[in-house]
């Protein structure tokens, strides 16, 4: 049991922060971003390419897939989201967008990092054994940790900054906001970027764990997705709260219905379909500020 | 002056026309062989390193002048498409082959993309080289599809019985992705496992195939207590994260699997666990490569910058294609004079050392010779390189 709930916790720390990125975008832009998991392998291979290629250290590989993503969500923002969505009032236009950008970073990243699995060594060596109840290596407690890190300090930011403050008067309420004086074009491409970065950040931490290859980005979508429906989609506390969800629903499901075959997620899906059914705005749902 | 520049440049221009449609005289025939398979997604890898072998071998040919069949000499040219490994998607790109006239196709990679196209390529005449292990496609009344690799209820059986006698392996877990092919082999595998008398402690454990921990899908695989866990039809993206997640649960037995597996990949992403991991390979361990084999792994690299293992076995079906078509010309634009000639043809096989040969193969498991004769080549990954174990042939 201890072992379950450990493996939940780990999955669901990393399932919040990629989920984090998510509801940013759409709770300031009303944009569901269909392109942020292959946002997130873009930011394993750079981290891939700055450790394993150029044999720089971990951190400086971080920091380069949080750059990379930062820019490269700020210039999708600035030259692709906003005159597509001062043009056009259907959301559909920014959903296509979104997509084609999706299948536009699949291609970038089969022609700058080829096709095959790409993975960093350890950062940190050994496996934490207690007991035999809980066996856990300590790079992904180090992993968890650096995940639950960063998730408290964009909670921070978001409260006490006065960009983070913005974005939150931004998610609000739009119109009140550049009434009251916020630049709407700066702070939108700001969230862009933060979100985008988020991404990048998770990618980086998880090469070291899982590997990267060109196939991650339409899965982690998908369940970046379900977890902002569970915990209600542009609500910081509850992309937080639907990682740890899913990562618990997973880690319970993939132990007790292992002898039944692979139906963990066809269970959660079911579970996910008659919970919305009676909540359909997911567990926190009202736009967060 | 004018009349004068006008008759030079229409003499310039008539000595270049002449000169561009001498050189395109000169141009040899060209011959299409096809490819359909899986070059984008999870499972890019496989297809990838079989269209890129079958381009740089095709280059090389070419370099050398082209391929003489029956006296016309051919530049090969391969026709590639990406099925996306979607069944629906390899029928478009079949009935793309035959709408170009190409009788010779490389593909699909995967079970269901396999049967989906037999009926587009009988009905239009095509031989087809699928890396998929279905016996239907290849036992009569089936006869265009030609196995191109060990299949795993073939070399299954050899790796346990192997591991039986050499390693003491008595119990056996299969973990499996929850996709047909994966599913198919662990199935085969397990049944082999049994009729060999190893006990099989574990079988129903699949695991999605963008699963990003393995650790809670292990875990009661491991605690089943396996000498040997079998990774069925494993990607060579999955292979590195479940070994290093077996290890780190503390599973202390043998690894291995029937799908071929790529030595960066395993030491990127494995590192020193994947010391011992058992896969199967093709000939390109230094002991059994040949010159040949040697220069087609530089040329690769020099092409697409990286060499991949998993080409060591899809080198091959391109090879097969024309030397049968040498051995009988007629066959070029006729699959029933190539399917006469596969039953007595047998060429050098030019990848590996000694006197290998190219025959056609699969009496034994489809009725008829049906599959490509390439070696069975066991390896073991030890410190970043894959060692050779044993080595077999299947008939």
């Amino acid at each position: 049991m201890e072992q379950i709930l450990a493996n939940g916790l780990y999955l669901g720390a990393q399932y919040a922060l990629i989920a984090l990125g998510l509801t940013l975008i759409f709770s300031l832009m009303n944009v569901l971003n269909f392109a942020h998991g292959q946002m997130y392998v873009f930011g394993g291979f750079v981290t891939y390419t700055v450790v394993a290629q150029l044999g720089l250290p971990f951190i400086v590989g971080l920091i380069a897939s949080a750059v990379v993503l930062a820019v490269m969500g700020a210039l999708i923002e600035k030259f692709l989201f906003r005159p597509v969505i001062r043009k056009s009032k259907r959301d559909e236009s920014t959903m296509l967008l979104a997509a084609g950008i999706a299948f536009f970073l699949d291609a970038v990243i089969l022609l700058l990092f080829g096709e095959k699995q790409r993975g960093v060594p350890k950062i940190v060596n050994g496996v934490l054994n207690w007991d035999m109840r809980i066996i856990m290596p300590y790079d992904r407690i180090l992993i968890a940790v650096l995940a639950v890190a960063l998730i408290v300090g964009f909670i921070l930011f978001m409260q006490y900054s006065r960009t983070g403050r913005a974005m939150r008067a931004l998610a609000q309420d739009r119109m009140a906001a550049q009434l009251m004086g916020v630049d709407v074009d700066r702070y939108s491409m700001i969230g862009f970027a933060l979100g985008a970065m988020l991404a990048g950040l998770v990618g980086g931490l998880l090469v070291t764990i899982t590997g990267i290859n060109l196939g991650m980005g339409g899965p982690t979508s998908v369940k970046a997705f379900l977890m902002i429906m569970i915990g209600g989609a542009g609500v910081i506390s509850g992309a937080i709260a639907g990682g740890f969800i899913l990562g618990m629903m997973e880690s319970v499901g993939l132990t007790v219905l292992a002898a039944y075959g692979d139906i963990t997620y066809l269970v959660i899906f079911a579970s996910l379909m008659v919970f919305l059914a009676i909540r359909p705005q997911g567990l926190m749902g009202k736009p967060w500020g | 002056m004018k009349r004068r520049h006008f008759l030079a440049t229409t003499g310039l221009s008539l000595g270049l026309a002449l000169t561009v449609s001498t050189v395109a005289w000169a141009e040899n025939a060209k011959l299409k062989i096809g490819f359909v398979g899986v070059t984008s997604g999870p499972a890019a890898a496989w297809g990838i390193s079989n269209q890129r072998s079958m381009e740089t071998r095709a280059a090389w040919l070419n370099e050398l002048g082209g391929v003489d069949i029956g006296g016309t000499v051919y530049d090969v040219e391969i026709v590639p498409f990406d099925d996306q490994k979607d069944p629906k998607r390899a029928i478009a790109g079949m009935e793309k082959m035959a709408q170009e006239g190409i009788h010779y196709v490389v593909g699909p990679n995967v079970d269901d993309g396999a049967a989906a196209v037999r009926p587009v390529a009988e009905q239009n005449g095509i031989m087809y080289f699928p890396y998929a292990f279905p016996k239907e496609l290849y036992t009569p009344p089936a006869s265009n599809a030609i196995l191109g690799m060990v299949a795993n209820y073939q070399s299954g059986p050899a790796i346990y019985k192997y591991l039986m006698e050499n390693k003491g392996v008595k119990k056996v877990a299969f973990i499996a992705g929850n996709e047909s092919d994966p599913l198919s082999q662990r199935d085969s595998g397990a049944a082999a496992a049994r009729e060999l008398g190893l006990e099989v402690v574990s079988d129903s454990v699949t695991y999605q195939m963008d699963t990003t921990d393995f650790t809670p899908v292990l875990l009661p695989v491991i605690q089943a207590a396996p000498d040997l866990l079998v990774l069925s039809g494993v990607s060579p993206a999955n292979a590195p994260q479940l070994i290093r997640s077996a290890r780190e649960l503390g599973y202390a037995g043998l690894i291995s699997t029937e799908t071929a597996q790529d030595a960066a990949v395993l030491a990127e992403g494995a590192g020193e666990l994947a010391n011992g991991f058992i896969s199967v390979g093709g000939a390109s361990t230094p002991e059994l490569a040949s010159d040949a084999m040697r220069e087609f792994v530089d040329r690769y690299t020099k092409m697409f910058g990286e060499y991949n293992d998993e080409s060591n076995t899809k080198v091959y079906a391109l090879e097969y294609i024309i030397e049968t078509l040498k051995a009988n010309p007629a066959a070029i634009d006729n699959v029933e004079e190539f399917k006469k000639t596969m039953d007595t043809f047998e060429a050098p096989n030019p990848f590996m050392v000694g006197d290998a040969k190219l025959t056609y193969v699969g009496t034994t498991s489809f009725g008829q010779k049906r599959q490509v004769s390439v070696p069975l080549v066991v390896n073991e990954f030890k410190d970043g390189k894959f060692e050779t174990l044993f080595v077999a042939q299947v008939d």
